[in-house]
């Protein structure tokens, strides 16, 4: 996995013994999403783009991702809807679409 | 990018992997990009040492672990000095092919963490020190630093009657790390971020201290739209208010003349922090660029 | 058992010879007297090869202790050596250093606070970070400094203590003078302290991140961790020195040393170098007939509380001597003391606070044997009283 994946099955510490000795604890450990940090969301249009990655360069999240067949993803789950790939893109193949409520 | 035997590295060649995510950091954070795309760089085996401010508040929130490498936070002021513990530790325990690097912003790098920094320089250790310049304490609510440029309103260099925003200058990093004899520094910007991740390589190869000044918008700070990041950091570049350039083997060169600069006035206008400046401030600030960028053309190699 | 070999040497080199024998991997301090000639020693060793280290010369305190704890991140035995006005710039990273688990080893030259400057000895430099979250040992004369620094690294790495130890020698009386001391043969050292190895570390091979914040709702846990394990941390040094005695035969009585106290009736309680001064005073008056003893406090923190009520279970007055103020009340060894007496429901007629030995203020046998007077009389008088 080129990424960390959420901990879904993850505890948090209810006893002084579940907690871990001293401050330290395995990186990559996430257990929330900032999904609802965006009110617009980037979309792709896949049959345009040009597989130029300078999306996936520029995302501040590291939310777009590449599938292995040439084309690109966005994890939905910590995208925070900033908008830097839909202005950087070369070839205007991703739009920012409003967030349902 | 100088003095490099191997080939530029390309974006496809950059890794896949993620090393900072899920993080907590503001929409269109410019200092977490330059944070992504180093770790990309110097990977799995990377000690990330990061003080408290921006990164590490949004980083390491029990049990929420924005970083995918080893990492950990450091005072305010020791960011530096637990990089060279951490290198002289891994050295000491035989622990090879490691990268000690750390990302402090302006205020860790040129205000209370430059002690540190200093005696790590002068001591030669080998770590990768990256400033993530967002020009002013952000994490408290946007202070000023010395870093913060003559003119931006901060929330303690407000705008008012009497002083319109900071007042001093930048203090130029760069530089006065390049006057300690470092083994490699340089100047960088989000805005070009292949540049960044190829200096970062250079730095992951040196065997020495390495000091890397990566320019990194706050839209939080800054007054800036959250997607204008990137362009303002080019920005700063183009209009000649921030230089690309290198410091190897004791000499500076300058990567990047772009020529004709694009407008300063457009670059200041664009944000909130400098949108109270008049004509003759901004007249100011070019001034004071054309003046640098003359010292430059003279004195460093393009 | 092991021989070692008879050195004339000071407290500061004694500590510069045990923690060479510790083989630490990294060591980083900043020069201040009067501890300096420790990490000269240190250095000198580092220099000629005796010590295989990496010997940082870095810029203030603040990094020697921020360097420590970052090698420590990475699992290395680290020691810094500081004091005074160096240890106060020190503070952020001892609490850093405590609460992150880190089991750093100093030692520190106990010296005065300015203002005014002044180099000699006093106990207001450690005493006033008993809160920092380190355990603070007291060491007496040169041997048992080399001792304890030896031993430090064996409670501090204990996988149920994970806390940082300080060891103090008083400045200049003790870190200056030149005594017979007996230095252990490495083999020996080796055999007692094994390497350091500890899960709470930064590893290549499992990233881990450390330091990390904790909010409102998980943070008291951490708090209250440290402090079970600072508190677990008094049996671990009790086997740590029924450990040391075995093997270098010379035994240590835990966190106090009460001296003549079977059946004392009016005892002084101090701690470090002076307690040297006190131990012949009461050896003469107990051979007049007097029923005096010595309380001598080894470690403040953990703090010897039950020790102290058991040692005092016969007093019928007891001061506590100690080169420390805390402003405004009382020596903060006294409010120590006292709490340990009170929480215990002890009564005494008279618990006394001497002050003494402030900025290097003599304290001579003349002034402990007045403090004995003081005790056996009747009179009523300020319990705080500067000597």
């Amino acid at each position: 996995m080129n990424h960390p994946e959420r901990n879904t099955s993850y505890k948090p510490p209810s006893r002084l013994e579940d907690y871990p000795v001293g401050t330290a604890f395995p990186s990559g450990h996430l257990v929330e999403i900032n999904a609802a940090w965006r009110s617009e969301r980037p979309v792709i249009n896949t049959e345009r783009c040009t597989n130029c990655l300078i999306c996936w360069l520029l995302c501040p999240d590291g939310v777009i991702r590449k599938t292995g067949d040439g084309r690109l993803e966005i994890d939905y789950d910590y995208c925070k809807g900033c908008g830097i790939c839909a202005r950087e893109c070369r070839f205007d193949v991703i739009r920012m679409e409003k967030e349902g409520i | 990018m100088v003095n490099s035997s191997k080939k530029r590295l390309s974006i496809r060649e950059l890794s896949e992997r993620e090393f900072f995510y899920g993080h907590k950091a503001c929409p269109g954070c410019g200092g977490s990009l330059a944070v992504r795309l180093a770790l990309k760089v110097l990977g799995e085996r990377s000690y990330a040492v990061v003080p408290a401010g921006c990164m590490s508040a949004v980083g390491f929130i029990f049990p929420q672990m924005g970083f995918a490498c080893n990492a950990i936070i450091s005072t305010f002021p020791g960011t530096a000095s637990m990089l060279s513990g951490v290198a002289a530790g891994a050295r000491a325990l035989g622990l090879e092919n490691v990268h000690a690097v750390g990302f402090a912003g302006d205020g860790g790098t040129a205000d209370i963490g430059f002690q540190a920094l200093s005696g790590a320089i002068d001591r030669h250790d080998k770590i990768i020190y990256i400033c993530y310049d967002n020009e002013a304490y952000m994490n408290t609510g946007v202070q000023k630093s010395s870093l913060t440029p003559v003119g931006a309103r901060t929330t303690t260099s407000p705008v008012g009657q009497r002083l319109r925003g900071a007042v001093t200058r930048k203090k130029p990093m760069f530089e006065i790390v390049a006057a300690h004899g470092i083994d490699y520094a340089a100047t960088a910007s989000v805005g070009y971020p292949m540049d960044f991740v190829r200096k970062v390589e250079h730095a992951s190869r040196v065997d020495g201290t390495s000091y890397i000044h990566v320019f990194a918008p706050c839209p939080t700070g800054w007054g800036h739209e959250t997607s204008e990041t990137i362009a303002v950091a080019k920005d700063a570049v183009d209009c000649g208010l921030l230089y690309l350039a290198e410091y190897v083997d004791s000499r500076f060169f300058l990567n990047h003349d772009p020529g004709e600069f694009a407008s300063v006035r457009e670059y200041l206008l664009r944000q909130g922090r400098f949108r109270h400046l008049n004509e003759e401030e901004v007249l100011s600030v070019t001034v004071q660029r054309d003046a640098g960028w003359e010292r430059i053309r003279r004195e460093w190699k393009s | 058992m092991s021989s070692g070999s008879k050195t004339f040497i000071s407290g500061n080199e004694a500590i510069a010879a045990g923690v060479s024998l510790a083989r630490p991997h990294v060591i980083a301090a900043y020069p201040i007297t009067p501890q300096t000639t420790v990490i000269e020693r240190l250095a000198e060793m580092v220099a000629d090869g005796i010590l295989t280290a990496e010997y940082l010369h870095v810029e203030s305190e603040h990094s020697a202790l921020s360097a420590c704890i970052g090698a420590s991140a990475v699992g290395a035995r680290t020691f810094t050596a500081s004091s005074s006005q160096g240890l106060l710039y020190m503070v952020e990273c001892m609490h850093y250093a405590s609460g992150g688990r880190f089991p750093v080893v100093m030692m520190n030259a106990n010296r005065s606070v300015a203002l005014p400057w002044n180099i000699y000895g006093d106990q207001r430099d450690s005493l006033s970070l008993l809160d920092s979250g380190w355990i603070q040992a007291y060491a007496e004369d040169a041997q048992e400094s080399l001792d304890l620094v030896i031993q430090a690294f064996a409670i501090a790495e204990h996988p149920d203590v994970l806390t940082p130890v300080m060891v103090n020698l008083d400045g200049f009386v003790l870190t200056h003078t030149y005594e017979l001391v007996n230095v252990p043969d490495q083999v020996d050292v080796d055999a007692f302290l094994p390497p350091f190895q500890t899960t709470n570390r930064m590893d290549p091979d499992r990233p881990m991140s450390l330091g990390f914040t904790a909010g409102p709702q998980h943070n008291q846990a951490f708090k209250q961790l440290q402090h079970l394990a600072m508190l677990s941390s008094g049996r671990v040094i009790r086997e740590t020195e029924e450990r040391f005695g075995q093997l270098f035969g010379r035994n240590y009585p835990g966190l106090i040393e009460a001296f003549r106290c079977e059946d004392a009736e009016y005892v002084i309680v101090t701690l470090g170098s002076v307690a040297g001064t006190v131990r012949p005073v009461v050896e003469r008056l107990r051979s007049m007939g007097e029923r005096v003893g010595l309380i001598r406090i080894r470690y403040m923190r953990p703090f010897p509380g039950k020790e102290i009520r058991d040692a005092l279970a016969g007093a019928k007055a007891v001061g506590v001597l100690e080169k420390d103020i805390s402003f405004g009340y009382e020596g903060t060894v006294f409010t120590n003391v006292n709490s340990a007496l009170t929480r215990a429901g002890v009564q005494l007629p008279r618990l006394l606070n001497f002050i003494g030995g402030l900025g290097g203020k003599d304290i001579s046998v003349t002034d402990i044997e007045a403090l004995f007077s003081r005790l056996k009389s009747t009179d009523e008088g300020e319990t705080v009283t500067f000597i």
